[in-house]
């Protein structure tokens, strides 16, 4: 199959950046997109320029690390499926297609098509835990979870972090990812017993990293490749406005040894 | 020759953990945070050890080549965790999981630390639902178990086909809090290029900033590496295309020990190599193997047909089909052990039964099952593994056999440790899949996520406190000594050289080029004249790459291709020790089968009259042969026997 | 935001039950009692303030939200976004103005004209919302304008009405897809209800 590509290039984050064009031929169409990007970058090393950088690891669709945005959608035209693991047959022969990164500007990007995504790590490390420590821990079959929620708590713990939602998000808002783990954490009672603050710490870091707020269009639940519903997000509402509401003001306890 | 010396505590085996663990040094509280650790890695081990280090109130600088710490690959395990639960009420404890996975490694590990990590893994399971891993449940509540890699009893724990990801983000939870806590640093986008050595314990790393380009010096008053297994060397594997062996390599140049290098795990259902261009191979639950059958045309001209897609599957009478896992090993049939089947595989194609355009697959059928049990129970069963299936190959399972084909998926070799998890370096330790020490020669199936757990959050948290009781004299190590230096000018001018090159080839050539070599001849089955020959090509392969790699870009820059080059560069060097491992142990032995010892139908004859030992390699430097040192295994408790799957 | 706006549906519905007795072929007494009525009461008068409260917090928080949304993508993609949405709701600020823009004219036609600011037009007496009306639609181009300014707030009503019950966390695996129905349902009869009045002016009458 031949192609023609749309590449964003951008040399680093201070670069402004542009579409270049390239064209491939005979791809195989059983080659997955990366495998395409890598014929593509073969070519470009043996003519002496530069490669396209894209984030890639497992290839597999779990490390959530791959993120791009293939003709308007983020990790191209099939649903419930991550970059690495679309393969060329989903697209026309000759097809023209347009490869940029994720856009927002929490997400900067540092070079063509990889972007920062620590703004995620800033808002889990806020609260997306269980404040335990690795040790005294009970038996772990004293705690029963109803399978509904065991099942709606893994639901929501499947996000892989890549960051569609964001992404897709016309607002550019990270709504479904921070929903996703206040949704986790918040259908186990191990979670619960913390659920109150963490909701408000994480809706708070999103918010002040710069991210879009939601609006309801659940761009983000079309394109999430672990399928995560904007259920979840009605959840961390109705956890947040709890919060908010009815919890009591934290008190600064001091305390001497 | 070293005296390698485990070091586990006298007394029997079952009292060995508790015994170290009440006589074993601590560090106080005050002491801890002013000691440096550096841990290399963010997988299970890694990110295990990490964050409860922070939570003892070390100072932890936590280093991954990945943009977070989530996506380790630890992440893509998919079949589950074993723990001596006894859940199930079907007679398990903690001497059977340590009697299976000391058998499952063909008796080639360690007794004491695998009864250690037995003894430990009810604890993981505690820990990790208190995290809140969403593992799978009965109506009652309670956890649920599967069997799992051919055991008798259930003790497997699993999150659907996802449990390494559950476990993962479990431990990157744990390390976020630490991070906010500000007891763990995180540098990621970092790939650790050196171990810095000085008076002869480990003092540090050299890192190079992926996004900038820059070399960075860190200091610690002990490393651990965590950086996982080294399957790349054979270029298509199912590990990630950022997996690599550079941390635990620089190790090795810097004097620890790599035992076993050439002890790799090839998983039998792993979909099959599609064309020159296949980046990556990925793995199909061994589940599979419960309901398929597998088979390839008793007729050489059928599988001829079948390659050229002039016949299709269907199209071949059962009575042309050969069944051969259950006409070899009617006991077990398709359920054989991983070596087991995929040798069998490995065998048929080579013979020129195999199928698939390649001709390097085999069929794994569901028709049998789909008419006895109906679609829906088989699609309830392995759904969501048909529908990955299908978005890869585009074909339908449920209408048409799947294609599989052996991969290479966990090195079961790796640093050399001592009961402490320490390596020959002092101060340098190795867990998870980078340290060598308690799968043998072969991994039982859903005890690798165990492992990284155990060391990370229950093992290494003790043993290091007894090496850095010696060090809270130790002020923070100066970066500006002159080993830094010495050591940030070698990683410069390696670089330097590998940009200067500026020959016509291009890295991944090179890789591909290693992989083909690895996967020939020291792959499912080696033999001495293979073996031979494969040292020879790594070695012209070693020259070629120094005189005609291309490496383009810049240095001070994002630049994956200088990643590639100094990885691939490592990974010939490894792959040249893998072969040298391979022809001195001249028995097979889990995933290491040497043609030259077979019993008389075909199978696997281990040799533990001449071949007991751990093989430990020391670096000698870059032109001289590496030179190999023992651990001798001593099996007081189980008694070595052959295993039989007729 | 969302509250605002369930608060100004629910007074659409007052408003439209009110106009659709402009249709009653009484010569507009039921619709003048009404009218005289949502003038006088006292406690309309109050609901009135809260009213334009609900309209002010409405669009300062629209517009605020949507003007930060944009700020949070600084660079923009080069390709049209294909990703799927519930319909039309991209475009809420869009929808919005517009119906602001009705409210505008609404405005100067009516309550200014009630207040004394606008003198009212010949031959009408400034409290006879009746008459005034009547004059408005015979009005082709007027009755065009309300026309598709009644067609956006359908719109924007069929996204808004079932995104406040998930914005205020109520989302049910039973009862979102009854919420989302009756939010299309009232969508239709607010906007199909007010459109209906001109054009049983233009045709029917």
């Amino acid at each position: 199959m031949n192609f023609t590509l749309k590449i964003w290039r951008q040399k680093n984050a201070a670069d402004k950046g542009g579409l270049v064009t390239y064209t491939v031929g005979d791809i195989s169409a059983d080659s997955s997109f990366f495998e395409m990007l890598d014929q593509l970058n073969q070519l470009l090393i043996g003519k002496g320029e530069d490669p396209v950088s894209f984030d890639h690891d497992c290839r597999e669709g779990i490390c959530g690390t791959c993120s791009l945005y293939i003709n308007g959608r983020p990790h191209g035209p099939l649903k419930g499926t991550t970059t690495c693991q679309l393969h060329m047959r989903s697209f026309r022969n000759g097809e023209t297609i347009f490869v940029e990164p994720w856009r927002c500007g929490a997400f900067p990007v540092i070079k063509d098509l990889i972007v920062d995504r620590s703004a995620f790590d800033k808002i889990i490390q806020a609260g997306g835990y269980v404040s335990i420590n690795s040790g005294g821990i009970p038996d772990a079959n004293t705690i029963a979870v109803p399978k509904p929620n065991a099942d709606a708590a893994f639901d929501a713990a499947a996000c892989i972090g890549c960051g569609a939602c964001v992404a897709s998000c016309p607002n550019a808002s990270a709504t479904l990812f921070v929903a996703a783990k206040v949704s986790h954490l918040a259908l186990l009672p191990q979670g619960r017993v913390e659920g109150e603050r963490r909701v408000r710490k994480m809706v708070e870091t999103m918010d002040h990293l710069g991210f879009g707020n939601c609006s309801n269009t659940y761009a983000c639940e079309a394109e999430c490749p672990k399928e995560i519903t904007v259920a979840n997000i009605a959840r961390m509402n109705r956890e947040f406005l709890a919060a908010k509401l009815f919890a009591d003001k934290e008190k600064q306890v001091s305390f001497s040894l | 020759m070293i005296n390698l010396n485990a070091g586990a505590p006298r007394g029997p085996l079952a009292e060995q953990w508790s015994s170290y663990k009440a006589n074993c040094k601590l560090v106080n509280p005050n002491n801890k945070r002013k000691l440096d650790i550096i841990v290399v890695g963010t997988g299970l081990a890694g990110a295990s050890a990490a964050a409860t280090l922070g939570q003892l109130g070390y100072n932890v600088k936590s280093f991954c080549y990945q943009d977070t710490p989530r996506r380790a690959h630890s992440i893509a395990a998919q079949g589950g965790i074993n723990a001596a639960k006894n859940y199930q009420n079907d007679g398990d404890n903690v001497f059977r999981l340590f009697y299976d996975t000391i058998k499952g490694g063909d008796y080639r590990a360690r007794e004491s630390n695998v009864y250690r990590l037995a003894s430990i893994s009810p604890e993981i399971i505690d820990l990790c639902v208190a995290q809140g891993v969403p593992f799978a449940r009965e109506y009652g509540g309670l956890l649920a178990n599967r069997s799992f890699g051919g055991t008798q009893v259930s003790r497997t724990f699993y999150a659907r086909g996802q449990t390494g990801q559950q476990l993962l983000i479990g431990a990157y939870s744990a390390l976020s809090r630490q991070i906010a806590e500000g007891t763990v640093k995180l540098y990621n986008r970092r790939d650790v290029l050196d171990i810095v050595v000085i008076d002869g314990k480990a003092r540090g790393v050299i890192a190079r900033n992926l996004v900038t380009g820059e070399l960075e010096r860190h200091s610690a008053h002990a490393v651990v590496l965590a950086s996982g297994g080294y399957g790349n060397v054979f270029y298509l594997s199912t590990n990630a295309m950022g997996s690599n062996v550079t941390p635990a390599w620089s190790a090795y140049k810097k004097g620890a020990l790599f035992a076993n290098p050439c002890f790799t795990q090839i998983h039998p259902t792993c979909i099959p190599v599609h064309g020159e261009f296949q980046s990556k191979l990925t793995l199909m639950s061994e589940s599979l193997r419960n309901d398929g059958r597998i088979w390839v045309p008793k007729e050489k001209e059928d599988a001829e047909q079948l390659r050229q897609k002039k016949i299709i599957p269907e199209q071949i009478h059962e009575s042309k089909r050969d069944y051969y896992l259950e006409r070899r090993y009617p006991a077990f049939g398709n359920l054989v052990p991983r070596d087991v089947a995929s040798r069998a595989a490995k065998e048929r194609c080579d013979e020129g039964y195999g199928v698939g355009t390649s001709g390097r697959a085999v069929f794994l059928d569901f028709s049998d099952s789909i008419n006895r049990l109906g679609v829906e129970a088989i699609s309830a069963r392995y759904g969501n593994l048909f529908q990955m299936y299908e978005r890869i190959v585009d074909d339908n399972p449920y209408q048409t056999p799947m294609m599989i084909y052996p991969a290479v998926h966990y090195t079961m070799g790796g640093l050399w440790v001592d009961y402490e998890l320490m390596t020959t370096v002092p101060g340098l330790y190795s867990i998870g899949e980078c340290n060598f020490s308690d799968h043998g020669a072969n991994r039982l199936g859903a005890s690798a996520l165990m492992q990284g757990l155990a060391d990370g959050y229950f093992v290494l948290p003790y043993t290091i406190s007894a090496y850095l009781s010696n060090e809270i004299h130790t002020p923070a190590i100066q970066t500006t000594l002159p080993e830094f230096h010495s050591a940030i000018q070698g990683v410069s001018d390696r670089i330097d050289q590998l940009r200067n090159t500026k020959g016509k080839t291009s890295v991944d050539h090179f890789h591909k080029k290693l992989g083909k070599i690895m996967w020939e001849y020291c792959g499912m089955s080696r033999s001495e004249a293979g073996l031979q020959s494969a040292l020879g090509m790594i070695g012209e392969l070693k020259e070629e790459f120094i005189s005609d790699v291309r490496v383009p870009g810049g240095m001070k820059e994002y630049n994956p291709e200088l990643e590639k080059a100094w990885r691939v560069q490592d990974f010939i060097e490894l792959g040249d020790l893998m072969v040298r491992d391979a022809l001195q142990r001249k028995e097979s032995c889990g995933g290491h089968f040497r043609e030259e010892s077979q019993t008389s139908d075909g199978e696997a004859l281990r040799d533990d009259e001449k071949f007991a030992y751990v093989a430990a390699w020391q670096y000698k430097g870059n032109s001289a042969e590496p030179a190999m040192h023992r651990e001798e295994l001593r099996f007081d408790t189980v008694k070595p026997s052959q295993r039989s799957y007729k | 935001m969302a509250l605002a706006g369930l608060f100004l549906s629910a007074f659409l519905v007052v408003h439209l039950s009110i106009n659709l007795l402009l249709m009653a072929d009484d010569g507009g007494k039921a619709f003048t009692a009404a009218a005289s009525f949502m003038a006088t009461n006292p406690f309309i008068r109050i609901a009135e303030v809260a009213l334009f409260g609900g309209f002010l917090i409405h669009m300062l928080f629209g517009v605020g939200v949507s003007f930060r949304n944009r700020m949070s993508r600084p660079v923009r993609y080069q390709h049209k976004s294909r990703s799927e949405t519930s319909p039309m709701s991209r475009y809420m600020v869009h929808t919005g103005i517009i119906v602001f823009i009705f409210l505008v004219l609404h405005f100067i036609d009516f309550y200014c004209i009630k207040i004394g600011l606008v003198a009212p037009p010949a031959g009408i007496e400034r409290h006879d919302f009746y008459s005034r009306s009547m004059l408005l639609f015979s009005d082709k181009g007027y009755s065009g304008i309300y026309l598709i300014c009644f067609l956006f707030l359908g719109f924007h009503l069929n996204h808004a009405i079932q995104a406040a019950f998930q914005t205020m966390g109520l989302n049910h695996s039973k009862y979102t897809m009854i919420i989302k129905a009756l939010s299309t349902t009232y969508a239709v009869i607010v906007a199909g209800g007010f459109i209906t009045i001109p054009f049983w002016f233009i045709f029917l009458r």
